[in-house]
């Protein structure tokens, strides 16, 4: 098992945040786990992306230039990124700020209107979780269970409340195949 | 092995450091290792230690030197255009036989280059970057674990042979997150041996200790620094570090190391699920370098191939290595570009093929010069032009 994630958006999406937890959740299933953000000249409203590499074996290179799954929080990410998708790979689109379709017929792409989603649950801020969940569901490369205790390691001072407010934004975006 | 837990290199190392019984730290803020002084100014405090946000890195790299004098174990971190300033304080803590840790965490350069990752200080790092005839001992970690776990190891080789150590990582090593677990128990700085050389409040009659670099009495340098050349043998006999992954079949040997031997890794996947029979070596210490394993499996292989983010300045040390028994090439990346696995692949084919694809090759680069500069002499002159 080898899955290699770009995960893009806009500054304050929580797009390197989910890279976090995607990356602790699978350290928690007992996989190889790397994260790796970008870090150039970014700013709240620029955009920002991280690498998430989860693997059985050894993670070579924590930089992921083909991605197995891309996730597309914003419009800009997606010409940035749909080329890259491994053949056969995933892309799962935000469309409730990507109003671009992808063009690309060799990948599966799932379009998920994350923020609407999150805004029905409870919060907005929780649209990052919603596409994880699809993640999720979609690839089986890791559980909800695991990404939801992952939360609990990596947003040490969340109230409990929002932890099970961002378990159901996980599940219903899990619900998009 | 205890649980693993998901850590930036960064932070990782900063906590490794403390773990190893560091007790001083001073630095200033440059990215991308500006979380191992945030890390240390709440974490030194918690320790009983010391953090100093310097007005500089060269204050930085004078108050280590204070304090390892003490005998202390010291480091200060900073990145390429920060240490490029620390050299001067280098050679000073060599040249006084001071243990203590200096980490660079590289970005792109030269000048004040990029902030994205880089390998562009090898020859400073493992020549000694002021002056004078000095080494330091360089280690260089490929993973979050390493990078953590390399501190301890830095401190013990310094103190052993009086040698400033260096850490060579980068901005990707820093800021990237892995599992995390330290392979040693916390080491408690008041079991460690007193230094007899350190200075200090002397309560025991000793003879009074100083500590300095320079030697003004005929011949009084000479002798200081051909009795540190015995420690600079020693080391090279003694404290090479390496990893090699199947080297046992091997037609081509790539040397790699730091994040550059991660993609290597990726890359050697792809060439041996295409039948092409490749290999690794990757220094661990690039001072003492590998040089004499490096020179026997260079001897069983039809071709070497470097792979590094720097225009061959590892290459160098490989080429005096192989010294012209097989044939050596490189695949470089700089200007803070990250290697891609699919290129060294192609690199790899290229250098068992003799081919020129993804192989940086200087002379090819002449040619393209050559031609540039013809046509601009037919061109209007730019005032200014990079020509």
């Amino acid at each position: 098992m080898y899955q290699g994630v770009r995960i893009s958006g806009f500054g304050g999406q929580g797009v390197v945040s989910a890279g976090v937890l995607l990356a602790q959740a699978g350290l928690v299933d007992g996989k190889a786990v790397s994260w790796y953000p970008s870090y150039g000249p970014e700013m709240r409203g620029g955009t920002a992306n991280c690498s998430v590499v989860m693997t059985d074996t050894e993670v070579a290179t924590p930089v992921v230039a083909m991605p197995d799954t891309a996730i597309i929080m914003n419009e800009p990410s997606l010409p940035k990124f749909e080329p890259l998708v491994k053949k056969g790979g995933l892309l799962i689109i935000n469309t409730s700020l990507v109003k671009t379709k992808a063009t690309r017929t060799d990948i599966k792409v799932i379009y998920v209107p994350c923020n609407e989603i999150a805004e029905k649950v409870g919060s907005l801020k929780a649209a990052n979780l919603v596409a994880l969940g699809t993640f999720a569901g979609a690839t089986g490369a890791v559980s909800i269970d695991a990404i939801a205790n992952a939360m609990k390691k990596v947003f040490k001072r969340a109230k409990p409340e929002i932890l099970e407010l961002n378990r159901k934004a996980l599940e219903e975006g899990a619900k998009l195949k | 092995m205890a649980e693993k837990v998901l850590m930036k290199g960064n932070e990782a190392l900063a906590e490794g450091a403390i773990r190893a019984g560091c007790r001083f730290f001073a630095g200033y803020p440059i990215t991308p290792q500006n979380e191992v002084p945030e890390y240390m100014s709440w974490r030194q405090e918690e320790v009983g230690g010391a953090f100093v946000q310097a007005e500089s890195e060269v204050a930085a790299v004078n108050m280590l030197y204070g304090a390892a004098a003490t005998g202390v174990r010291s480091m200060t971190s900073s990145s390429s255009p920060g240490v490029s300033l620390k050299q001067e304080g280098i050679t000073y803590l060599a040249g006084s036989d001071l243990p203590c840790l200096i980490v660079n965490v590289m970005r792109g350069g030269p000048g004040l280059g990029s902030i994205a990752g880089g390998q562009a200080d090898y020859t400073q790092a493992t020549r000694g970057g002021g002056n004078g005839d000095y080494r330091t001992i360089v280690l260089a970690p490929f993973s979050v674990e390493e990078l953590g776990n390399f501190p301890k190891k830095a401190f013990e080789l310094s103190e052993k042979y009086r040698i400033p150590a260096m850490i060579l990582a980068d901005g990707i090593l820093g800021q990237m997150m892995e599992g995390m677990s330290y392979n040693f128990e916390p080491v408690d700085p008041a079991a460690l041996c007193v230094k007899p050389w350190a200075i200090g409040p002397n309560t025991t009659g000793r003879k009074r200790n100083q500590v300095y670099s320079y030697g003004l009495a005929e011949g009084e340098l000479e002798a200081m620094v051909l009795k540190r050349a015995e420690r600079y043998a020693l080391v090279e006999r003694d404290e090479v570090i390496y990893e090699e992954r199947n080297t046992e079949d091997a037609d081509v040997l790539i040397v790699a190391y730091g994040i550059s031997a991660r993609a290597s890794i990726a890359a050697m996947e792809i060439a041996r699920a295409k039948g092409i029979k490749v290999g690794m070596i990757r220094p661990i210490t690039l001072w003492p370098f590998p040089a004499k394993r490096i020179a026997e499996l260079a001897s069983k292989v039809k071709a070497v191939l470097c792979v590094e983010m720097s225009l061959g300045q590892m290459k160098v040390d490989v080429d005096l290595a192989v010294n012209g028994k097989t044939p050596t090439y490189l695949h470089a990346k700089s200007g803070a570009f990250f290697p891609v696995a699919e290129e060294i692949a192609v690199a790899i084919e290229s250098a068992l093929n003799g081919k020129k694809e993804q192989l940086f090759n200087l002379a090819d680069l002449a040619e393209k010069a050559t031609n540039e500069r013809a046509e601009a002499k037919n061109a209007p002159c730019k005032e200014g032009a990079l020509l």
